[in-house]
């Protein structure tokens, strides 16, 4: 079997991570690979822990122990030592840049290691509208631009070309979620599908390495759900972005991702491709609620794996 | 009695009137205000020719305020219950188009109102000192109106709860107090008195955004009402420092004599080289007045101005997102304690400016003048106005500033309460009516709708105050 590809190409490599809060371990010794340009998915039954790892990774938990790995480009191997051994968040060489994840506050997980993510449940500023939802998502940008407000206050030209350019970016994404429309209403009047998207796009205006979607799917119909394939594959086609995802619907899973890592109880019970997690007997007894190994070769009989 | 009916009266019916419920929600509103006026209202206590306290009772007192209870909270309840059921009915329109035109209008139309004001009453009174009151009142206003802006940045905008707002205004004023009486002093430099007052407008404003950064620091980690308790206690204890602090400020007997502003050099006095002889016209003191006047009108159109311009670059957008929803703008890269720092110190900036011009207006200033209830009241011209909105700061400050002010000349009111009856007794209760009268009609304020900072299309479209946050710290 040859090697997949998250072991040779990886953007993100989550190891030995667990998670306690008091006495509930969320997540224990928890480790996967994440490849470049693919859609990882992660999924796993109720409160099995899936968003408290998103939590982890995007910076807004502190770990209780493990390390997350975050490379751009392809840095030496080398490298992760003496970044471990020191005390920066970072470290980079001509191929690339490694970063320590659990050592960043949140706000620079996404503005340095380019990480953005979308909530459970969804987190858009709904007074604004629907493109200053997006200019906001290009702040660090803009402010830089903007001279941190000096030649923004003055009006100066440069700046006004950034916007302009800004606002240029937000229409292009406004047409890939078809809400070119509805650009100028206030993004809490969307409809729930439209929301879902919408934060997505968000996300992706500032222009991530990783994109963290925790249950983009939920309570979409199956025409939304489409639609929310279709846009995913084609993040993943420009080949910028990678994604890491959490979801429950199983039939956007098997579609759309490349690699499957499963959750129970805070701990991985599989990790590999659809097809080789599909059939993987603990995945369905986890699933299923089968409590024994002679059980789970029933279940496995009657759906006839 | 037929109002006592059930309450389950069918809607389909009587769609939206329910009088029985009203009655009921207004006579337990009625067994209410019993209980807490009983005692308050109910009794008085005189003493006797024998130093004796006894209690005499006020029933007909009692009985007329807690009339005036039901038959309000029953109005009341029939109102909401009809508005309700037009709500219903009618397709929720929530911006008034004429209120939109006139926001997009507000800020050329305030200033050229408020450039033509003074020259109004002149010409209207006929001589320039009968017009002094107004002039005045036109100061007191506009002062209010600055430091509703500048709070506005904090609040409406931010959504940063601080009610300790005042402080900024006492370090401003202070600032230009204690810099024009010990700078003038110092041997060599009394060529700069005249330019005093010019000189001490940016220390104050910058001095007080500093203090804006020294105060936020600790205190923007905190959230919602910790948020606010703490900005309270800072704005009390920067009054009880310029009480204690005898050496430096004083202490309560204040500073006195500061030095005026002067027309760009010239002061405002009979001297040769006063301002009245260098334009050749006879000397009034009016034209202090009529200056300061201009000056306060300049400084509030540049806060108008700059807070406009911040709203639309980035920086406002932070602000209006982090009131929106602060964990999406830490996922989005903001750093949110350095853009609450910013809101925080370009409002206390305001608030300086505002506090050096009260200081100069005023010739003498003592922490009395800085009081918690000068921030209750800046805050409730931000909230009564809504939350974030400009014309709204405007509408406020007229209405809870400007009505109080000017019950005092309504000659009607004495031919109803008595020739004895002074209106400024009453300021406080009716500042409170007023407040509760438009949370009642307008919980979200005067001006509740958003103005987007951005449009993909031509037509500005405000964005109805349901979606609008009011940030939580
Ligand atoms: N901040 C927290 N404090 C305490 N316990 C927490 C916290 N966050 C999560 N947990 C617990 O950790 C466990 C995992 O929760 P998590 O939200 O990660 O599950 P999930 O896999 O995302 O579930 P779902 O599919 O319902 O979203 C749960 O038992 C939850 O109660
Ligand atoms: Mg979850």
């Amino acid at each position: 079997m040859q090697v997949p590809l998250w072991e040779h190409d990886t953007i993100l490599s989550v190891e030995r991570l667990t998670m306690r809060f008091g006495g509930l371990i969320a997540i224990n010794e928890l480790s996967f690979k994440a490849a470049r340009g693919h859609i990882t998915a992660v999924i796993g039954p109720n409160g099995a822990g899936k968003t408290t790892v998103f939590n982890c990774i995007t910076g807004f938990y502190k770990p209780t122990e493990g390390r997350l790995v975050l490379y751009h480009g392809k840095p030496g191997s080398d490298l992760l030592t003496p970044l471990t051994d020191g005390a920066t968040p970072d470290i980079s060489d001509q191929q690339g840049r490694v970063f320590l994840l659990e050592r960043l506050p949140d706000y620079l997980v996404a503005q340095k290691a380019r990480v953005a993510r979308t909530f459970q449940n969804i987190r858009l500023f709904s007074g604004m509208t629907v493109l200053e939802n997006l200019l906001v998502a290009q702040h660090n940008h803009l402010m830089r631009a903007s001279g941190w407000t000096l030649k923004g206050i003055l009006g100066l030209k440069s700046y006004r070309q950034a916007e302009a350019a800004a606002i240029a970016k937000a229409r292009q994404w406004l047409e890939r979620i078809h809400l070119t429309a509805r650009a100028d209403d206030a993004a809490g009047a969307l409809p729930y599908g439209d929301q879902r998207r919408l934060e997505i796009a968000r996300a992706m205006c500032s222009d991530p390495q990783l994109l963290c979607l925790d249950e983009p799917a939920a309570g979409l119909n199956p025409k939304e759900s489409g639609e929310l394939n279709a846009l995913l594959r084609g993040i993943r086609a420009e080949g910028l972005t990678s994604i890491l995802l959490i979801e429950h619907d199983m039939s956007v899973v098997m579609e759309i991702s490349d690699h499957v890592v499963v959750l129970d109880y805070g701990t991985k019970i599989s990790d590999g491709t659809p097809d080789f997690v599909r059939n993987d007997p603990k995945v369905i007894a986890a699933y299923l609620g089968a409590e024994d190994e002679g059980e789970v070769k029933a279940i496995e009989a009657e759906v006839g794996v | 009695m037929a109002t006592m009916q059930s309450p389950a009266a069918d809607p389909a019916m009587k769609p939206g009137l329910d009088y029985g419920a009203a009655f009921k929600d207004a006579c337990l509103a009625g067994i209410i205000a019993f209980l807490i006026f009983g005692l308050l209202l109910g009794y008085e206590t005189q003493q006797t020719l024998t130093n004796q306290i006894i209690l005499v009772p006020r029933t007909m007192l009692l009985a007329g305020v807690v009339a005036i209870v039901v038959i309000g909270r029953f109005l009341i309840n029939l109102w909401s219950a009809h508005r309700a059921q037009t709500l219903k009915t009618a397709p929720t329109k929530t911006t008034n188009p004429l209120l939109l035109k006139l926001e997009a209008q507000a800020g050329p139309a305030f200033l050229i109102a408020a450039v033509l004001f003074p020259a109004i009453v002149i010409i209207a009174n006929g001589e320039l000192q009968s017009s002094r009151y107004l002039v005045d009142l036109g100061i007191l206003l506009l002062t209010y109106v600055m430091l509703g802006w500048g709070l506005n940045v904090v609040v409406g905008l931010a959504g940063l709860l601080d009610l300790g707002y005042v402080a900024f205004y006492a370090v401003g004023a202070y600032t230009y107090a204690l810099l024009a009486t010990t700078l003038v002093k110092l041997p060599g430099l009394e060529w700069l008195a005249p330019w005093m007052f010019w000189i001490c407008l940016p220390v104050s404003g910058l001095l007080a955004a500093l203090w804006g950064v020294i105060l936020g620091f600790p205190v923007l980690r905190l959230r919602g009402d910790y948020l606010a308790i703490v900005t309270l206690a800072f704005g009390e204890i920067i009054r009880l420092v310029l009480i204690n602090w005898v050496d430096v400020t004083n202490g309560g007997a204040g500073i006195s004599s500061i030095p005026r502003p002067t027309f760009f050099g010239l002061p405002f006095s009979a001297a040769d080289n006063g301002f009245a002889a260098t334009f050749g016209i006879t000397f009034d003191p009016m034209h202090r007045i009529i200056f300061l006047y201009y000056v306060i009108v300049a400084l509030a159109a540049v806060t108008f101005i700059v807070t406009l311009r911040l709203r639309r670059l980035p920086i406002g957008r932070a602000w209006e997102a982090l009131r929106e929803d602060e964990i999406a703008c830490r996922s989005l890269g903001i750093n949110t304690t350095n853009t609450k720092l910013t809101a925080f110190s370009i409002g206390a900036m305001f608030g300086g400016f505002a506090g050096c011009f009260f200081a100069a207006r005023q010739g003498f200033i003592s922490p009395e003048s800085f009081v918690f209830m000068e921030s209750a009241i800046i805050l409730a011209i931000v909230v009564l106005g809504g939350l974030g909105s400009m014309l709204g700061v405007i509408i406020a400050t007229m209405v809870l500033i400007g009505g109080p002010e000017m019950l005092r000349n309504v000659e009607s009111l004495r031919l109803v309460f008595g020739s004895d009856f002074d209106p400024t007794k009453y300021r406080m209760l009716i500042l409170g009516i007023g407040m509760v009268l438009i949370m009642i009609w307008k919980p979200r304020g005067l001006i509740s709708t958003r103005e987007p900072t951005v449009t993909l299309g031509k037509k500005a479209q405000a964005i109805s105050g349901d979606f609008v946050k009011e940030g939580h710290g």
